[in-house]
């Protein structure tokens, strides 16, 4: 699209497209802002540039979360690693893990699964079947059975079978829930404890049509067990994951891969380039 | 708590007024902005929330601050109520077919809550004396139709299956067969979750509608859900006619905008709520309960 004169209307309309992307009031408010005071200070005429200049201005907040973090991989070297998968009910944790699995068999590593969902039916038949397509090996006890005590033996048999990657699943949980938030802590103890030496990772998963929630979700999982990334998924529908921005710079915690799909090579790294163009379009 | 910053927000934004009678057009403008922000940062969609505020305006100007009420609870009173209106003023029923079996057919985005809403419909009917029969129409998803064996396990409801080797079309025509021979008077159809940008199995849904004619055609939604609601809300309501929202997830902290948007957009009732991952946490829907909890009150 191209515009015509830099005035309010121009504004106005940039503020509904970041707003309509879930970028959320405040930070939208702020974005515009800072693009209005650098069209000035640049004395910017031309309705065009506006655009880039707004890029350039989003790409600048997620830029800060890169420095710090050095970069958006996955913290899984020097082997042994493990990954810790937590997440809201349905956001895609339990086929993120399919994916992830999957593309690091593809990379040559020795992955193992733990089936730490215990709760929600057929979440371990579920899992089971992720491990097949992958074709990597899977640690699980039967419904209902103590989380921690899952995530307890899939170290054990890491280490036994000399693993690169041990995956954990857990179950989707609401972040208001207090006792299962107890519960994910307890899990992430266990692995402190038992797993001192590995290399952690712990990925907090957002499906990409979820609205402002967002934020609050990843303050108090990262509480809970101190997340060190997020997957963005589902960013194969029409929702942008605009939140994600104000997620990153307010946590410092970055994205690192995205869903693009079900299927198991529907697993990406994350790119603040290709992010920003969906989002802006 | 967010209540009271929105009403204190109002009350600065409209507390020079007391003593004064009506409500200007100037001091609404000022009141609305912070009603559209409060808005917003529920959720609400942005579309919405612009004729939302439009049509509150109309009505706010000019009316009485009634002598209990300051300013800008007087704001939020209207707001309020304009918002239960558009909700719709009071719970909306499932429809029964006048000659059983009812047929219900879920649908919507993935891992929005379908089949643990189909679970927990069953087993709220069944206490209503319904004999209901779930069906497993997601031949995608794996486990998906174990997922639904054990749902129905625990409920006691009987799970017509027939592998994920069949289109979900002629699984859910034999079912209601076997629904009718067995004297089954509901029957409700689980579905795989699917984007409303995807044709082909966009194309499935119409087709398992227009094989089995169903009363009620549910669209599950997370009250999770952003911006993008509408846009999910409009395509599956263009495609197939809804009948009826279930919001799920409240038990959560989502101020749940997304039930305003998806209202709005379709006309079409939410007719129940989910509360929790537990079969038996499936509620009516009030609006007003609803209004309240996205203005933050
Ligand atoms: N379109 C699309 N669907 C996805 C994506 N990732 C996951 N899904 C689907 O979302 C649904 C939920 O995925 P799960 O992996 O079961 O989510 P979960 O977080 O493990 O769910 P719980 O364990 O119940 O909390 C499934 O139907 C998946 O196929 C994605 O990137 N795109
Ligand atoms: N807290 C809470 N969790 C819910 C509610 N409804 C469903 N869930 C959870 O949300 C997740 C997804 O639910 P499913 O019933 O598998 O969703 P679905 O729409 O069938 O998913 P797909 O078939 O993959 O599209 C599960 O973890 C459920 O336990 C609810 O009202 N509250
Ligand atoms: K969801
Ligand atoms: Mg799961
Ligand atoms: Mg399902």
């Amino acid at each position: 699209r191209s515009y015509g004169k830099i005035d309010d209307d121009l504004f106005d309309e940039l503020e509904e497209v970041l707003i309509t992307a879930d970028v959320g009031v405040n930070t939208t408010m702020e974005i515009i802002d800072n693009l209005k005071n650098q069209v000035k200070e640049q004395k910017i005429k031309e309705s065009n540039d506006i655009r880039e200049l707004l890029k350039e201005e989003i790409e600048g907040t997620l830029k800060k979360v890169e420095d710090s973090k050095t970069d958006r991989k996955l913290n899984i070297e020097p082997s042994p690693a493990i990954i810790l998968v937590v997440g809201v009910n349905g956001a895609g944790k339990t086929t993120t893990i399919g994916k992830m699995a999957w593309n690091l068999k593809q990379e040559g590593k020795k992955v193992l699964i733990a089936a730490g969902d215990t709760f929600r039916a057929a979440a371990i038949e579920q899992l089971e079947e992720w491990a097949n397509r992958a074709d990597v090996d899977l640690v699980a006890h039967k419904e209902g059975a103590d989380p921690a005590a899952v995530i307890y033996d899939g170290i054990q048999a890491a280490k036994a079978r000399k693993s690169d990657v041990l995956i954990c699943d857990t179950a989707g949980r609401l972040h208001n829930k207090k006792n299962l938030m107890n519960e994910l802590n307890k899990i992430f103890r266990v692995v402190e404890r038992e797993y001192p030496e590995a290399s952690k990772e712990v990925l907090l998963v957002v499906d990409a049509t979820t609205g402002q929630n967002a934020i609050l979700q990843a303050k108090v999982f990262k509480e809970a067990c101190d997340i060190t990334g997020v997957v963005l998924t589902k960013l194969d529908g029409t929702a942008k994951g605009g939140v994600v921005i104000a997620l990153q710079s307010e946590l410092n915690v970055p994205v690192k891969l995205i869903g693009v799909g079900e299927g198991i090579d529907d697993l990406q790294p994350f790119d603040t380039k290709s992010f920003i163009e969906a989002l802006i379009g | 708590m967010v209540f009271e910053s929105l009403s204190e927000k109002l009350q600065n934004a409209l507390g020079k007024l007391k003593g004064r009678g009506k409500l200007t057009e100037k001091d609404v403008d000022l009141a609305m902005r912070e009603v559209k922000l409060a808005l917003l940062e529920a959720d609400v969609n942005f579309k919405v929330v612009k004729k939302f505020i439009k049509d509150v305006k109309q009505r706010a100007i000019g009316s009485e601050v009634m002598e209990s009420l300051t300013p800008g609870q007087q704001v939020v009173k209207i707001v309020n109520e304009e918002l239960t209106s558009l909700m719709g003023e009071k719970e909306s029923k499932l429809e029964f077919s006048p000659t059983p079996p009812t047929i219900v057919l879920m649908c919507g985005l993935q891992g929005a809550g379908k089949t643990t809403t189909a679970g927990k419909l069953a087993n709220l009917l069944k206490k209503q004396n319904k004999r209901p029969l779930l069906v497993a129409c997601d031949v995608y998803r794996p486990a998906a139709i174990k997922q639904l064996q054990v749902v129905g396990e625990k409920v006691d409801v009987p799970v017509f299956s027939m592998g994920d080797k069949n289109d979900p079309v002629d699984i859910a025509k034999a079912a209601v067969e076997h629904g009718k021979r067995n004297g089954n008077d509901l029957i409700i159809i689980d579905t795989a979750g699917r984007l409303h940008i995807d044709e082909n199995l966009m194309d499935e849904l119409e087709g398992i509608k227009n094989g089995v004619n169903p009363n009620e055609i549910l669209l599950v939604v997370d009250s999770m859900t952003g911006q993008d609601a509408v846009t999910v809300a409009e395509t599956f309501n263009d495609r197939l006619g809804i009948t009826g929202v279930v919001l799920t997830k409240l038990d959560g902290d989502a101020r749940g905008g997304a039930a305003l948007s998806i209202r709005s957009v379709t006309g079409k009732p939410i007719k129940y709520v989910g509360m929790g991952e537990k079969l038996d946490e499936l509620r009516a829907f009030h609006p007003d309960r609803m209004a309240s909890r996205i203005l933050g009150m």
